[in-house]
């Protein structure tokens, strides 16, 4: 044994590793959406667990029976477990569960699988099934004021009736304070600002996410909105829109996907920009209230093109990627 | 089936090479545009596969009895205006006596005109075979795609609006799955049965043929057949789907580059 130890460790590159794995970040993320939807669990009541669980295992058991018929598991890693979570976020907590379920089918086996799977889908898993479902079942979707939001043990006043974006749309006063405890109507995991941004911080402390893509993408949609939004810079408008809808649980938690967002750090900066903007222009000139799956899906799409005008200058190389003459 | 009824160009073995082997939708991958568009119903399919068959059938046994008439030259302009009348023809007897179908295929009547299949049939069948085989041969074709589109409308109308063939199939509480009636519905209905129907050959073949047949020349997706472009480098020697080598008497020549350039513009 002594000896053993004494010799040294011969291996071909690469010599420099990390500790972290896929399943570790992926354990990291669920823990850090955990505030989140345990905020929703108890703002919307018993329901949304039901909501969580079903998208959750029909997210699981989707991959490992796909996995089965190409004789290699992949459900240990736990991306589909974030994927199922990631989309109950997005859900209104009244949703019937078949839907749920199909939606979570949907992410994992078209968006996901079917293109290789993990590393190797082209857009997030878990906004193509919101979409799939925002497409397939547009009442549904967008009802937050079923019986179920009542039945949440609690009774709010605020969490039945239209979500605050779409009353700030309509041009009503909204509560800036409540929307960014989370007492408002909306989807299971993105009403509560507060929740969300413990989780991002855990991630950003654990260097699993950075700044780049968030910080752009919030960035350029303050400024399209200060703009465009008709109210000017106005701060009580901004955080208003900045708190309301999907858009923190976007910016933190799907715009960083390490598959489906750039690898450059100049195309991050870019893709957090076209998101801002898209997400702007969906929430002011489109018909409805919302729109930030639209956008990181839109963004997920032109991400083969920001790479490909990004590609840093390799050591050794004038710009352009042609060495140096000797 | 015997193999004297599969010889090549026997009426049956067309029916067959259309059908399946060489499936316009599934297989090929001609005609998308219609494909895509009208499969919102089975029964719309089914109204725009017939209507092709006939215009199909119709221009592969014109095309093919002109053949030895038509200059090379101008011989796609020739085939247009014959499927053009053919069309015309088609469309004003639908109008005429089936005007809900008329109305709900709307501008695709008309865009048959321009079916790749149809065209792509003229040059690389009827206009070097005889009447008798290219008719069945249209046939075969239009029958081909008239299954598939059926195939893709029944299974987006069940998915997309819960009814088949117009009978409603669910009770009141089911809801549709909507996007299946719209456009993305569309692709993934076509890519779900292609992917289908490529495992259900895959198992029929088995694995033999599969590493024993020569491969496509390279660059080819389809076979010389199915692909009709003229002018390539192997276009002197066809080959059909399963990779085997046949020899034929037209070669490419200098002015079929104009062909390549036609039929890309058709499919717009």
């Amino acid at each position: 044994m002594n000896e053993r130890k004494n010799m040294l460790h011969v291996s071909s590159n690469p010599h420099i590793r990390s500790a972290s794995s896929t399943s570790g970040i992926m354990m990291a993320v669920v823990l850090s959406l955990l505030p989140a939807a345990g905020y929703g669990i108890y703002h919307f009541g018993p329901r949304a667990i039901a909501v969580i669980g079903v998208t959750v295992a029909a997210a699981v058991i989707t991959e490992w029976l796909f996995g089965l018929c190409r004789k290699k598991t992949t459900i240990t890693d736990l991306s589909a477990v974030v994927t199922g979570l990631l989309l109950a976020l997005n859900l209104p907590v009244g949703l019937p569960l078949w839907m749920a379920g199909l939606g979570a089918v949907f992410a994992i086996l078209v968006a996901k699988m079917l293109f290789g799977g993990l590393g190797q889908n082209f857009m997030n898993p878990a906004l193509a099934g919101r979409c799939f479902l925002l497409i397939s079942f547009p009442k549904q979707m967008a009802d937050f004021t079923t019986e179920a939001v009542r039945l949440g043990g609690l009774s709010w006043d605020a969490c039945t009736g239209a979500t605050p974006l779409a009353a700030l749309k309509a041009g009503e006063s909204v509560n800036v304070m409540d929307m960014i405890v989370g007492r408002t109507g909306g989807t299971i995991g993105e009403t509560s600002v507060i929740a969300l941004a413990a989780g991002a911080c855990f991630l950003l402390l654990l260097g699993i996410i950075d700044l780049k893509v968030p910080g752009s993408y919030l960035i350029s949609f303050i400024i399209f909105t200060g703009i465009f939004g008709g109210r000017g810079f106005d701060p009580v408008y901004l955080a208003a829109q900045l708190s309301g809808g999907g858009l923190m649980l976007g910016a933190f938690f799907m715009a960083t996907d390490y598959v489906t967002r750039p690898v450059t750090p100049k195309g991050q900066y870019l893709f957090g920009i076209f998101l801002g903007i898209m997400t702007g222009i969906f929430r002011i000139f489109g018909p409805g209230a919302e729109g930030v799956s639209y956008a990181i899906i839109l963004g997920n799409l032109l991400v083969p093109l920001i790479e490909k005008v990004t590609v840093p200058t390799a050591f050794g190389c004038r710009k352009g990627g042609k060495p140096y003459e000797k | 089936m015997s193999e004297k009824l599969l010889q090549k160009d026997r009426p049956a073995e067309r029916l067959y090479n259309g059908l399946v082997r060489e499936n316009p939708t599934f297989v090929l991958m001609l005609g998308m545009c219609p494909t895509l568009a009208v499969t919102t119903s089975a029964v719309n399919g089914l109204g725009m596969g017939l209507t092709t068959t006939a215009v199909l059938m119709l221009s592969n046994l014109m095309i093919s009895c002109l053949r030895r008439v038509i200059p090379e030259r101008v011989r796609i302009p020739a085939f247009i205006v014959i499927i053009a009348s053919f069309v015309t023809m088609v469309e004003l007897l639908l109008e005429a006596y089936i005007p809900s179908l008329d109305k709900s295929l709307g501008m695709y009547i008309p865009l048959i005109v321009v079916n790749c299949i149809i065209l792509g049939r003229a040059e690389s069948y009827a206009y070097s075979h005889p009447p008798v085989a290219s008719f069945f041969d249209g046939l075969g074709m239009g029958l081909g795609f008239a299954f598939a589109l059926t195939c893709i409308g029944a299974v987006r109308e069940v998915l997309g609006a819960g009814s088949l063939f117009g009978c409603e199939l669910f009770p009141e509480s089911f809801t549709p799955i909507s996007i299946f009636g719209l456009a993305p519905g569309a692709f993934f209905v076509l890519a779900g049965l292609t992917a289908l129907q490529n495992v259900l050959r895959g198992r029929g073949r088995g694995e033999k043929a599969s590493s024993d047949a020569p491969s496509l020349p390279e660059g080819c997706v389809q076979s010389c057949e199915a692909c009709g472009i003229a002018g390539c480098p192997g276009h002197g020697t066809f080959y059909d789907v399963d990779g085997k080598k046949q020899t034929t008497g037209r070669g490419g020549t200098e002015d079929e580059e104009l062909t390549i350039i036609e039929l890309g513009e058709e499919d717009k």
